[in-house]
């Protein structure tokens, strides 16, 4: 077994290099299961004397909990466990840990998933209980007492900024910025980033653009809700199953709350049914374990659709400011911008991130982003697909497209004049590798949508995104079974195609049939450690990783078919999924098959594995470039898509129908984004659309078809060039769509979502209609 | 409490159960009678993802009560492959990669049957229009539109 942070060489070389299976549109191996229902989902394992749990949720936005009163909830016959704050212990102080693209506060962690002193926002929860039947659940938790002193509560980030403003967090202390002793604050974290000086790049400006800008909160809406089986014993095992992102971290969350040690928890994960970020994070898992511990019966809970709204991360609804300059021919002389990231009732917004891609797109000498996390009475965000990044981007795409518009150059040529290279130095620091940023302006400008005439009334706009990717922590291993085939065995979960992308590099490698191959997710006993599925990291990290574990077991292959010929290793090659001597023992001896030497096996050493374990590193950026046509209904302020092309740089396109896939997926979010989704609280701090009646996410009828066009940049760190694929796009839309409504109707939009009534209001008011809607 | 016996047929065989009054057809399906490819996605009737057919009519099982389907012809997403052979929806929607996560897709394939079994020409905006009740958040509706319209030019041939 090879453990390095190397990454292995492989036998692809990247773009230009015909390949066998990578590349193709082979059918994914977990295809049928998922078509006929047989596929098994979270809230799909039933075990046998198996409790329902559910969960009693706080109806306050922010609230002192002074009591709670489980008795008669524990007399109700067929109730089997109760629990509250008092089953977890407190987690010490500054008990932080980096995860993915967000970091870990157990401290803050144990209170996000149990209240402790105070309800934080509405759907808190409060207790649990597991009992016989969903019914008898139901009832028990309204036999639960809690004795709640509301408090003031504030959930607009700015007015959370004030003095004055109700204090989520007593003992909150501002990273980054100087605090005057004793004063409390709602201001979690204060970033900066940059480089030059933007007064000195203002001063060179013919034009400056100044603006602010808002963003609601919006979720991640994956169609499963979050859901788990947990089964603990009398001495203190146990089994955890559920729908995550990443099983290995839930498995270290869920033990040091439950005070575990880690390897005493089985975790599985279940398919999952979308999560976008947003199934990074526990919430009931750590409850379901604590009631099963107490019941010692296997408790399955499941989150109403409701729950999931109010109570899991949505992403930050955001305040902006973004002011940029340019010469009158196009270049960029300064950009600055300040971004205020709602938290939710924790820190830990992504707005490091956001600050970090805001100007990212572009090659900049005066550059300044600087970022605020902001606690609120709401739930605390989780990561949403490029966390951070479309809501920066949102707003400076905004602005970089009216400068090219007051300038008079095409928004496309203005970002090409601006682009950066391999090398620049980007607007948060590194130098860039080798990127695709002016390939993807380049292919957006020539492509047929952006040099077709417009319909009348229509418009159209264009933006870039920009987005990190990551690699991170990854094991793989390749089981060769008797007759030839390959178990192989992954531990990241595949949300929307990797057990095939990774399946077609293992047969890349081998030379073997992708049919030979057969991936499985194994449980966090099957192997080394593994990061969650995030940061759009599967395809590159795994790949490396299974990459190394087929190099793995080709040597030892070959050193098996050196014994069996009796020759020096070294004399011996691997190819087209057969040993070869070479350097003149090649006369009388036949090429070994795989299925040769795994029938052998046995009398040649035995069991024959390979696998690598890597904490990857090198993710290769990615931009993308959308272009979009919209038409809008005057009368109704309602925006119609009616073309949209999604360009962005893949590195290499494992298999070309999920990476078009994710180009398609995030451009619709993106689409909801701008035109639709948002949280609506009243006026008590209670959210108003916890359904997906009032919370609309686009339906079938709502979008065009999604043009893609994929552009391959190989990524050097990688054997096949792949740089992640999955986050870039959702970064473009929600600008793309607000320069296009300015196209069509000469308005500027600052604010999100762009909804029906805020067109028409909007519309009306350029007309000279005073009597508009809000 | 009582529970009602009820006596149907679900993917042609006889089926019978015990439910609750309150208990929903989705229920009865996934927590009683273990058919777990219809998901719950919502209990409101906003996602399709609980989509069967009762009597060849599309609805949602999460809207149906249990007690109400005593009698009727109710088929779901197992019994939509013929012994071995996929349904060519199903089959269609391996070949255009339409599905990511999956969750969503017994929905789609149960509603997209549902409209081909009326319409077998159905123009890119009648699919469109069909399938608003079904929410998938992973794809973008893109390759599932295209799968359907290549399956019923198909069935056409
Ligand atoms: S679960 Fe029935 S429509 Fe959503
Ligand atoms: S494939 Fe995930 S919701 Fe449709």
């Amino acid at each position: 077994m090879t453990d390095s942070n190397k990454t292995p060489s492989g036998n692809g070389t990247g773009n230009g290099k015909d390949y066998k299976w990578v590349g193709t549109r082979a059918v994914r191996p977990d295809g049928v299961d998922k078509v006929t229902g047989r596929a098994k989902f979270g809230a799909d394992l039933h075990l046998p004397n198996m409790l329902v749990g559910k969960v009693l949720r706080s109806p306050h936005a922010h609230a002192h909990i002074r009591s709670i009163d489980t008795s008669a909830a524990e007399a109700l016959s067929g109730v089997k466990a109760v629990i509250t704050r008092d089953d977890f212990s407190d987690q010490p102080k500054g008990a932080v840990q980096p995860a993915g693209e967000m970091t870990i506060n157990y401290r803050d962690m144990v209170r996000n998933v149990m209240a402790r002193e105070k309800a934080l926002y509405e759907g808190h929860a409060i207790a649990a209980v597991a009992a016989v039947d969903a019914r008898i659940a139901a009832k028990a938790l309204s036999l639960i007492k809690v004795d709640f002193e509301v408090l003031p509560h504030v959930i607009d980030p700015v007015a959370a900024m004030e003095s004055g403003a109700p204090i989520i967090q007593e003992d909150l202390m501002t990273e980054g910025m100087e605090q005057s002793p004793g004063a409390m604050t709602n201001i979690a974290k204060r970033v900066e980033f940059g480089h030059g000086d933007v007064a000195v790049g203002f001063a060179e400006a013919d034009v400056v653009i100044e603006r602010e800008f808002t963003t609601q909160p919006v979720h991640q809406a994956y169609i499963e809700p979050h859901a788990c089986v947990a089964s603990m014993t009398e001495d203190g095992q146990g089994e955890l199953w559920l729908s995550t992102q990443g099983h290995y971290v839930a498995r270290g969350h869920c033990a040091t709350l439950l005070g575990l040690d880690v390897s005493k928890l089985r975790v599985q994960a279940s398919e999952i049914g979308g999560g976008f970020g947003g199934k990074t994070v526990v919430y009931l898992e750590p409850l379901a374990l604590a009631l099963s511990r107490k019941a010692c019966q296997p408790v399955k809970m499941a989150m109403t659709r409701e729950e999931v709204f109010r109570a899991t991360g949505p992403t930050s609804g955001a305040h902006l400011w973004v002011k940029v300059g340019a010469t009158n021919d196009g270049r960029i002389t300064a950009a600055d911008a300040v971004l205020k990231y709602q938290a939710g009732a924790f820190p830990g917004s992504p707005v490091a991130q956001g600050a970090q891609c805001a100007f990212a797109p572009y090659e900049l000498n005066h550059v300044r982003t600087i970022g605020y996390d902001i606690l609120v009475n709401r739930a605390k965000v989780a990561a949403y697909r490029a966390p951070g990044a479309p809501i920066a981007e949102y707003a400076t795409e905004s602005v970089m497209d009216e400068i090219a518009g007051v300038i008079g150059m095409d928004p496309l040529e203005f970002r090409l004049k601006n682009a950066p290279k391999q090398g620049s130095q980007s607007s948060y620091g590194p130098k860039f590798p080798v990127i695709g940023c002016i390939e993807t302006l380049e292919a957006a400008r020539d492509h047929d949508h952006y040099q077709s005439p417009l319909k009348a009334g229509q418009g159209r706009g264009v933006a870039t995104g920009y987005w990190f990717n990551i690699g991170g922590q990854t094991s793989a291993t390749l089981n060769l079974s008797e007759d030839g085939s390959v178990a192989l065995v992954l531990g990241t979960v595949d949300v929307g195609g990797t057990r095939a992308s990774l399946s077609m590099m293992a047969a890349e490698e081998l030379g073997i049939d992708l049919d030979k191959v057969r991936p499985m997710i194994g449980d966090t006993s099957a192997l080394g450690y593994n990061m969650l599925t995030g940061g759009s990291r599967v395809t590159f990290a795994g790949g490396i990783a299974v990459v190394g574990a087929a190099q793995d077991l080709i040597g030892t292959l070959k050193d098996r078919a050196a014994k069996f010929w009796d020759i020096p290793v070294d004399d011996v090659e691997w190819a087209e999924g057969e040993a070869r001597a070479t350097n003149g023992y090649t006369d009388n001896m036949q090429p070994l098959s795989l299925q040769e030497i795994a029938k052998d096996m046995a009398k040649t050493g035995g069991p024959i594995v390979g696998a690598h374990s890597i904490n990857a590193q090198g993710a290769g950026p990615s931009f993308g470039t959308h272009v979009v046509d919209v038409d809008v209904d005057r009368e109704t302020g309602r925006v119609w898509v009616t073309r949209y092309t999604v360009v962005q740089d893949a590195g290499k396109a494992i298999h070309p129908s999920y990476v078009e896939g994710q180009y398609q997926g995030g451009a619709v979010q993106g689409i909801g984004w701008a035109l639709n989704e948002e949280y609506i609280y009243d006026d008590k701090g209670r959210l108003e659309n916890a359904g997906f009646l009032d919370y609309r996410v686009p339906v079938c009828s709502d979008v065009p078809m999604i043009d893609t066009v994929i552009v391959e940049v190989a990524n050097p760190t990688h054997p096949y060039g792949v740089r992640g694929v999955g986050e870039t796009p959702i970064v473009p839309p929600m600008a793309a769509i607000s320069n296009a409504l300015a196209n069509a109707l000469g308005i500027r939009f600052t604010d999100l979502p762009m909804s029906p009534p805020r067109v028409l209001a909007a519309i009306k008011a350029a007309n000279g209609d005073a009597t508009t809607a809000s | 409490m009582a529970k009602y016996h009820i006596t149907t047929r679900i993917n042609g065989d006889d089926v019978e159960f015990l439910c609750a009054p309150e208990q929903t057809l989705l229920d009865v399906l996934r927590d009683d009678l273990r058919l777990t490819g219809s998901k719950e996605g919502c209990a409101s009737g906003d996602c399709g993802a609980c989509s069967v057919t009762i009597d060849g009519r599309l609805v949602c099982s999460c809207l149906v009560l249990a007690a109400e389907v005593g009698g009727q012809e109710i088929e779901t997403i197992e019994g939509m492959a013929d012994g071995d052979r996929l349904h060519p929806l199903q089959q269609k929607f391996l070949d255009f990669a339409a599905l990511q996560c999956g969750v969503c897709t017994p929905g789609f394939l149960i509603a997209a049957k549902a409209l081909l079994d009326r319409n077998s020409n159905p123009s890119e905006t009648e699919v469109r229009y069909w399938l608003a009740g079904n929410l998938c958040r992973c794809t973008g509706y893109d390759k599932i539109v295209r799968a359907v319209l290549d399956t019923a030019a198909d069935m056409r041939d």
